[in-house]
């Protein structure tokens, strides 16, 4: 195995991004010292110093960085002898002991340095569970009538997806128009962490849902039963799978899982890249991928065209990166990591083309088919679902005030069916202003305030750009 | 290291190593639903709860049965929604003595 000493794949300049590294910190990787800065979580410092291979499955498959905020199992290791810790999500500190797991660990032997757990029962107006730009837009709205909010996040920091949003947002001033996305997270992060209004839970998951709608939360500070007079599920999305040979290969990743590593934390995801699928994710990521100094190959899209927006796709064709149409992956190779990739041609009928083969020379594989909405809480409720293609899959039934089938109990953002930053944003505040009236009763200004709102959101969708969204958000509307 | 090197599965779930011939092939022997297919493979029982790999197994399963997705029955959503360590239910509290 090459030495891991020398590899550092952080990004130390970058056209748009300055990366604020913490405090140097040293940690041991199967007994060897390494360093990572705090701020960085286990799995990105150990992907910066050059480690792919996160786990062994039993039959000895090489897993590595997948999604890289928290929805896959690809990075559980063993961290200080306790098994499948969620590396992406586990803030790296010194003095670390981290190793790999092969198939299933060992159960952990009993610990008594634990004491201090404590178990809490909680009362508030409006639990929010996730902490992205609908969920601090909801935080904010409900404090600022007067509502006691409780903000949970599985992540270390605020921001959601946000934070590795850098392309600057559409729009009018007042929905944060010409900044960059990890720009709206800082301001919206700021004001939810200064306001005393709202608590926030940091690291903290909330795992379900349980009688009277009482939600349960862990931490490593203990174990919290929330009882919430309104409790809003803003917990995004997942990114969608795709089956070829070696699609479990490291180096295949998520198209959100390298913007995390590129724009969150300033890491180079690969060298050499291959990009699966030409919608608006595949386009940025590739154009940002360029920006953190990777060569894009080409995009393949299995469409007859390309399915996002044309300037964005100007934008990379600009930098002479080639995107196939009617093509698809045909299958990676490699040992431990992606090593090269096949794409090939489609028919009609979807079916590979024989002779149509092309060899692409790549370390890395973005999958970037779309995403689904994590509608795994909110499902416990009992809120009634319904698959609806144009959102994403299976999403909740909601009002136009963002009101599920059970009262009280709210969606927005992608988890509602996969969007954009600036609808979740708009929908956290109608979701607020909801649990504002259900808890204060008739409030003129907050009533007007969420006509314009909803109001707001009718004419942004009526795009035509939009056209495919607003289908699904009219299959997942009822009457409120 | 050419592409002659290693022939690849297709993994459809990440956390039990369940590939598509698995999933076709139980398609094929009569688990047509998504509980059967469950039971049979573990898929959406690992860690990640079915995050990576239902999506897909709806998918396949909806264009083996010539059926939309949403004549599925998707499974339900249970406790915990990801792991969660055991200590953490053993946090003692003000809880301890309310109850």
């Amino acid at each position: 195995m090459p030495s891991s000493k020398k590899i550092d794949r952080r990004i130390w300049e970058h056209p748009i991004l300055e990366f604020k590294r913490g405090k140097e910190v040293r940690f041991y990787f199967e007994g060897e010292e390494m360093k990572g800065y705090e701020g960085e979580s286990i799995a990105v410092a150990l992907y910066a110093s050059g480690i792919d291979i996160f786990s062994w499955t039993e039959d000895n498959r090489p897993r590595g960085a997948f999604c890289m905020i928290g929805k896959c199992s690809s990075c559980f290791m063993v961290v200080n002898g306790i098994p499948n810790v969620r590396t992406c999500r586990e803030p790296v500190r010194d003095g670390l002991r981290i190793e790999r797991q092969r198939g299933l660990p060992d159960i952990p032997r009993v610990t008594r340095d634990e004491e201090g757990l404590e178990s809490k029962t909680l009362e508030t107006d409006f639990l929010v569970i996730g902490a992205g730009p609908a969920g601090l837009s909801a935080a904010l709205k409900a404090a600022e009538y007067g509502l006691d909010v409780i903000l949970v996040e599985d992540h270390f920091r605020l921001g959601g997806q946000l934070v590795k949003q850098t392309h600057k947002f559409f729009g009018s001033k007042d929905l944060f128009g010409g900044l960059r996305g990890f720009q709206i997270a800082e301001e919206l992060s700021k004001k939810v962490s200064s306001n005393p209004k709202i608590k926030v839970f940091l690291e903290t998951l909330a795992y379900g849902v349980f009688k009277d709608l009482t939600i349960g939360l862990a931490s490593k500070k203990g174990h919290y039963k929330v009882k919430a007079k309104n409790i809003l599920f803003s917990t995004g999305a997942y990114e969608n799978y795709l089956a070829f040979p070696g699609n479990d290969l490291p180096g295949v990743m998520g198209a959100g899982g390298a913007q995390t590593l590129m724009n969150e934390y300033g890491i180079r995801p690969g060298d050499k890249v291959l990009t699966i699928g030409a919608g608006n994710v595949g386009l940025i990521v590739s154009y940002q991928l360029l920006q953190a100094g990777a060569k894009v190959k080409a995009i393949v899209e299995a469409m007859p065209q390309i399915g996002g927006w044309v300037v964005h796709a100007a934008k990379v064709r600009r930098y002479g990166i080639p995107i196939y149409t009617r093509h698809t992956i045909k299958e990676v190779w490699g040992n431990n990591r992606v090593e090269g990739a096949t794409i090939v041609q489609v028919d009609e009928k979807w079916q590979p083309v024989p002779g149509t083969e092309k060899d692409i020379d790549c370390d890395l594989v973005i999958i970037s088919v779309g995403l689904t909405p994590d509608t795994k809480l909110l499902a416990q409720t009992g809120a009634k679902m319904k698959w609806i293609p144009e959102l994403g899959g299976l999403v909740a039934l909601r009002t136009k005030y963002m009101e599920t089938t059970v009262p009280g109990v709210f969606v927005a953002g992608d988890a509602k069916g996969i969007e954009e930053a600036t609808t979740a944003i708009v929908e956290g505040k109608i979701a607020a202003l909801t649990a504002v009236l259900r808890v204060l009763g008739h409030v003129d200004k907050a009533v007007e305030e969420r006509r314009q709102l909803v109001q707001y959101l009718e004419q942004y969708r009526q795009s035509p750009l939009l056209s495919r969204s607003r289908r699904g958000i009219e299959k997942a509307t009822i009457e409120s | 290291m050419g592409k002659e090197m290693k022939k690849h599965p297709i993994i459809v779930c990440r956390c039990e190593n369940v590939t598509l011939e698995d999933v076709e092939k139980a398609i094929d022997e009569g688990y047509t639903d998504l509980e059967s297919l469950k039971r049979k493979l573990r898929i959406g029982m690992g860690p990640c709860q079915g995050r990576t790999c239902l999506p897909l197994v709806i998918r396949i399963l909806a264009r083996k049965l010539r059926k939309s997705p949403d004549e599925l029955l998707i499974p339900t959503s249970r406790p915990p929604i990801s792991p969660v360590p055991m200590k953490v239910f053993l946090a003692e509290g003000e809880d301890d003595n309310e109850e």
